[in-house]
């Protein structure tokens, strides 16, 4: 039958695209197929996972451990690197063939340019950098409850509403949008790193994983761009995801922003923690990108986030206000910073930040 | 040789953010810059032409009249033309419509052999990072996103495309479109020469009229109605519950924050 994307009812499943550098699944693919697993439960349908690479079908498995029932794999050395030519036809193959109701992609820089490559082709809806998803109206009424100010309870829904509904921030989580694409198929979204949560690995699942080998076909006179090199540049990369300790500097540090960063280092070290920085502190070339906490930057959720000579502006906010624990040195007391910290200290960050190197020492016996 | 430099203006997010009743942007109470990434690719667009004979910088521009000042300046940066898309019929538009509509605009004006296209990698007040990619798919032209360096060399151009974890290098060939972050470059300011000459460049608004013959302009791919996506709900996050503020900010503050840290075994 042919492909049509405004029939609606030929679509059916969740498929994740999982995104592999030279032959490593990355970590956002486990917690989307987490969330997929969840989707797929409320739509009773198959999960699948899409996997694209040059003899990769030994990375099912780990993929089935978080919840997919089958692996569409495709390998071709081709399609060993990503580039946007190889990967946009063979997953658009992919979709024709199989005609996912529900098609996640990861936000990374890879994710985020296959994606609308993806659905202008499709022509189907894409919604960026989600943070949340839903289908079933009880559980997404139940998000809105906690997740919002609107009077739930007090408000008409159609409750028989199935379109998944993927709620972005906008204008740097001062406001959130929960989007649909209700008139075509799939329904895409790239979801934000490390906000979906991974489940536990299941053996069980990892062992029925089926694997589905896709017939590749490319064709070279379409390929119009290739990848010279890769190159990893660990030194420069921060683990500001992975880390459970966050110490950020923001303008407050511009009369010595060497010394700023070299403070917040020291405390870092001391605590077991990375650095971050706001936008104003990467912009003014500071300090490198990868630092960089934010609606631009990353978003962050560390057991500890201790804001240095921040004031707060909302992009930096949405970055981090889901920590589990926030302090904040400023020395303007009316900085917003304050509305989203657990404790505030009022006070000049090159006097103060000293003083917490010393009492971490103390604290942690060093 | 065409350089295009698709450019957005945008509410200053970094002010203070204004919010109707419906929980939609009060845009029009806001102040307007040229989206920070953008001018990093208007940077590109020149940098390149000023190293290629015969080669002019058109600024592309989807938005309201009133984005002419911002036109204006760009012009007096040292760009050769303008091209602004405005029309109601265009209002509305999601990332999807809006790429119909900027890339229905770049053929009218003409994409040839060997052209250029540049965008920002995002603007700041959707953060989508999709127009770029949607373009360059309706021109049916490559793309190369998160550009941090550009080597032109005859038909081709060799991108330094970075990765969260490093980065590629990626050749491709002509036409093509890329997206630059702000890595890339330094955007220089307008000139007084610039400033002085802006008005007596070349200036095209396109309407609906100028583009609706184009294949990719269709009431049901344009403006609201022919957006895929549409906002079901848009809310406020509930404020978070209000933390402590210690009192002064000597050693015996600092050591009860960590008292406290550590009674909540937090260190």
């Amino acid at each position: 039958m042919a492909y049509d994307c405004t029939d609606l009812t030929a679509f059916e499943g969740v498929m994740v695209f999982c995104e592999q550098r030279g032959g490593k699944l990355m970590s956002t693919d486990f917690e989307l197929i987490s969330e997929g697993r969840k989707l797929a439960d409320e739509r009773s349908v198959e999960l699948t996972g899409v996997l694209l690479g040059d003899g990769v079908e030994g990375l099912v498995p780990e993929l089935g451990g978080y919840g997919a029932d089958r692996i569409i794999v495709c390998n071709d050395p081709r399609l060993a690197n990503y580039t946007t030519d190889a990967y946009a036809d063979v997953i658009t193959d992919v979709i024709h063939t199989e005609k996912p109701e529900i098609f996640l992609v990861g936000a990374s820089n890879i994710g985020r340019d296959l994606a609308p490559r993806l659905a202008a082709r499709l022509h189907t809806g894409l919604t960026a950098d989600c943070t949340h998803l839903d289908i079933d109206m009880n559980k997404y009424l139940d998000f809105l409850r906690t997740g919002s100010t609107l009077k739930v309870d007090d408000m008409k829904w159609k409750m028989e509403d199935i379109n998944l509904k993927m709620t972005r921030p906008a204008f740097g989580g001062h406001l959130l949008a929960t989007i649909i694409c209700p008139r075509f198929r799939p329904c895409m979204s790239t979801v934000r790193p490390g906000v979906m949560k991974k489940a536990p690995f299941d053996e069980a699942r990892a062992a029925a994983c089926k694997t589905t080998l896709f017939d590749v076909k490319l064709d070279d006179a379409r390929l119009k761009t290739k990848v010279l090199e890769v190159v990893k540049e660990a030194r420069n990369i921060v683990d500001l995801l992975g880390a459970e300790v966050i110490v950020s500097v923001g303008q407050g540090i511009a009369n010595d922003p060497q010394k700023g960063i070299a403070m917040a280092q020291e405390l870092a070290d001391v605590l077991g923690g990375v650095v971050g920085a706001s936008r104003a502190v990467v912009d003014a070339g500071w300090i490198t990108a990868d630092h960089q906490v934010g609606q631009t930057g990353k978003t962050v959720r560390p057991k500890i986030y201790i804001a240095l000579g921040i004031s707060g502006a909302i992009q930096h906010k949405a970055g981090m206000q889901d920590s589990e624990l926030i302090i904040a040195v400023n020395k303007n007391a009316l900085a917003p910073i304050f509305e989203v910290a657990d404790y505030g200290i009022t006070g000049d960050l090159w006097k103060v930040v000293p003083m917490m190197i010393d009492a971490a020492k103390a604290a942690k016996g060093v | 040789m065409n350089i295009f430099v698709c450019v957005k203006q945008v509410p200053d997010t970094t002010g203070k953010v204004a919010v109707k009743e419906d929980g939609t942007l009060d845009r029009a109470s806001m102040a307007t810059i040229t989206n920070p990434d953008d001018l990093n690719a208007v940077e590109a667009a020149l940098t390149l032409r000023d190293q290629i004979a015969d080669s002019k910088v058109i600024i592309v521009v989807m938005g309201p009249p009133a984005a002419a000042s911002m036109i204006h300046e760009l012009l007096a940066m040292g760009a050769d033309e303008a091209v602004l898309i405005s029309g109601r019929e265009f209002g509305g538009s999601d990332t999807f419509a809006t790429s119909q509509i900027i890339a229905a605009g770049i053929k009218t004006y003409g994409l040839g052999e060997g052209d250029i296209v540049f965008c920002g990698r995002q603007a700041i007040d959707g953060d989508t990072a999709q127009v770029g990619p949607q373009i360059a798919e309706k021109l049916g032209i490559p793309q190369i996103t998160y550009a941090a360096g550009i080597t032109y060399d005859g038909g081709k151009l060799t991108v330094k495309r970075m990765l969260e974890d490093g980065y590629m290098t990626v050749e491709t060939q002509t036409p093509c479109l890329i997206t630059c972050i702000k890595e890339l470059n330094k955007p220089r300011y307008m000139s007084i020469k610039g400033i002085l000459e802006f008005d007596t460049k070349p200036y095209y608004v396109y309407d609906y009229e100028k583009l609706k013959d184009d294949p990719l302009i269709e009431a049901d791919t344009i403006g609201l109605k022919g957006s895929p996506t549409n906002i079901f709900k848009s809310f406020t996050p509930p404020q978070k519950g209000v933390g402590q503020m210690l009192e002064g900010s000597g050693k015996e503050t600092v050591d009860k924050l960590f008292n406290i840290l550590l009674e909540k075994h937090v260190i």
